[in-house]
């Protein structure tokens, strides 16, 4: 099958890009003592929690600011504020109107909530490659951020975090890293589902691994390298959604990428599951120290199920815009580790009445 | 019924938009389109840069209706780099103390929310220690 590969008619790339990662930290052997009396050791060494005054709205802000910084550029000639989440604060009032405001974006605009679990955020990437490579426009910019929740006691408390990325899609000529093709593979699995007014996800269990993550990103992974005609070793990096640490140094295996190549980009071990901003933050830290010429391959995954595969090469012009805002390691090193109390307190699971 | 007050002056307070005056060249917040030091109609819209230090702080135990989600608090004078001083919670303050000099930085966050859940988020400027890495 040809003309898999989404391409651009013009060359389009990444001009600036920005993190968010809230200060504080729950360390996994806090929800082990809660939930499993110390014996429980968690699939990450621990997570970022937003903090009382925070939301997917106020971290997408501070992202795009970041992004704005490094690429040097008015937010008025944005023509697209999307932001991929899957815990957007308003039900109804998208979460790129206020973002767009509070940067100095629009009136002329578009601006839209996407929503597609954890890969929310790289649909929205696709969306404004497309706009910027279709030509109808020069700038949009794509953000995937979440302050993602589990269920009291469930697996995922020791996982969902908070935290992503915005990225400003346009022109080749002035990206830190040029766009060399994407591919998108989706089908219909019930992986991991949240109805509508329930306040915490579900999943089935038997699906999460091998039928949906696994599946998707390699079935994703591959067919855009078959198309692009590389391998695994013509990457310096890729990077993979990370709902704990090991699924995405096994996707890496399964794909031929050694744990060199997939260790920059992946922050679960020490951020958690970050939802709609893992792959895009994982991306994030690895554009902090790539070097022009790296070839970059990111694969996200999103329950229900699918994932984007996308191909970026550095540009030289990388070295004299990165230092113009935080690094993701900033981030990271900007630590406050708190108990399970008062994590329970920030992220509303108390119920005052 | 609020919404149309904070709906007006969002821009300045989302991002610490305020004035410069053409004249003397003094940078003005809140806006006021009167150039407090020579007088004269300043008009010109401002960005602030959002960088300042600490003027004076004090810590809130108890807090007006909509506030009280994040008590205790720390209320400061902030005196911008460009001049201007604005009163500001601080945030992000993680076991920091307050102390003043400290230098801080402009961050947009949720200032206040009704606590059915059903009203409009306010979200406005408040200020964290730098990050100094920062440039
Ligand atoms: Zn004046």
């Amino acid at each position: 099958m040809s003309g898999r590969v989404l391409k651009s008619n013009r060359p389009v790339g990444i001009i600036g890009y920005g993190a968010y990662i809230p200060r504080y930290r729950l360390p996994a052997s806090e929800v082990s003592r809660v939930w499993e009396g110390g014996k429980g050791s968690g699939p990450v060494k621990e997570k970022a929690v937003a903090g009382l005054d925070e939301d997917v709205i106020t971290m997408s802000i501070e992202a795009a600011r970041n992004a704005l910084a490094r690429a040097q550029m008015d937010a008025s000639l944005l023509r697209a504020v999307w932001v991929g989440s899957e815990s957007h604060p308003y039900a109804v009032k998208p979460t790129g109107t206020v973002v767009a405001e509070a940067i100095g974006a629009g009136p002329s605009i578009e601006a839209a909530d996407w929503e597609f679990a954890c890969k929310a955020g790289t649909e929205a990437l696709v969306a404004a490659i497309s706009l910027v490579g279709s030509g109808m426009g020069d700038y949009a910019m794509a953000i995937g951020m979440d302050t993602a929740q589990g269920k009291p006691g469930d697996q995922l408390e020791y996982t969902a975090a908070s935290g992503g990325a915005a990225y400003i899609v346009g022109p080749a000529e002035n990206a830190l890293a040029v766009f060399n093709g994407s591919y998108s593979y989706v089908t219909d699995t019930p992986d991991f589902w949240r109805r509508a007014n329930q306040k915490y996800p579900e999943h089935g269990q038997r699906f999460t691994g091998e039928p949906a993550y696994f599946k998707h990103i390699v079935e994703a992974g591959k067919a855009l390298m078959e198309e692009l005609g590389t391998r695994a070793e013509d990457y310096r990096f890729a990077v993979f959604h990370q709902p704990n640490t090991k699924f995405p140094q096994r996707a890496g295996q399964l794909l031929g990428f050694s744990d060199e190549q997939i260790k920059t980009g992946l922050l679960a071990p020490v951020i958690g599951n970050t939802y709609a901003g893992a792959a895009l933050v994982g991306l994030s830290a690895v554009l902090d120290v790539a070097q022009p010429g790296d070839r970059i391959l990111v694969v996200s995954f999103g329950s229900g199920a699918g994932s984007d595969a996308f191909d970026w090469v550095v540009t030289d012009k990388i070295e004299a815009r990165r230092n113009l805002a935080p690094r993701t390691a900033d981030y990271i090193a900007r630590r406050t580790e708190i108990d399970y109390a008062t994590y329970a307190r920030f992220r509303g699971k108390i119920d005052m009445g | 019924m609020e919404n149309p007050r904070h709906w007006r002056i969002r821009k300045q307070r989302y991002a610490l938009v305020g004035e410069v005056c053409p004249h003397c060249e003094a940078k003005i917040f809140p806006p006021r389109d009167v150039c407090p030091n020579c007088g004269g109609e300043a008009k010109t819209q401002f960005n602030f840069s959002g960088k300042g230090t600490v003027f004076s702080f004090t810590v809130m135990n108890d807090a007006p209706a909509g506030y009280e989600k994040n008590l205790p608090y720390a209320v400061a004078l902030v005196k911008l780099e460009e001049g201007p001083i604005v009163t500001a919670q601080l945030t992000d303050l993680g076991d920091q103390p307050v102390q003043i000099g400290m230098p801080v930085e402009m961050v947009t966050r949720r200032i206040r929310d009704d606590g059915d859940e059903k009203g409009i988020i306010v979200y406005g400027y408040k200020f964290r220690p730098a990050m100094s890495s920062a440039q």
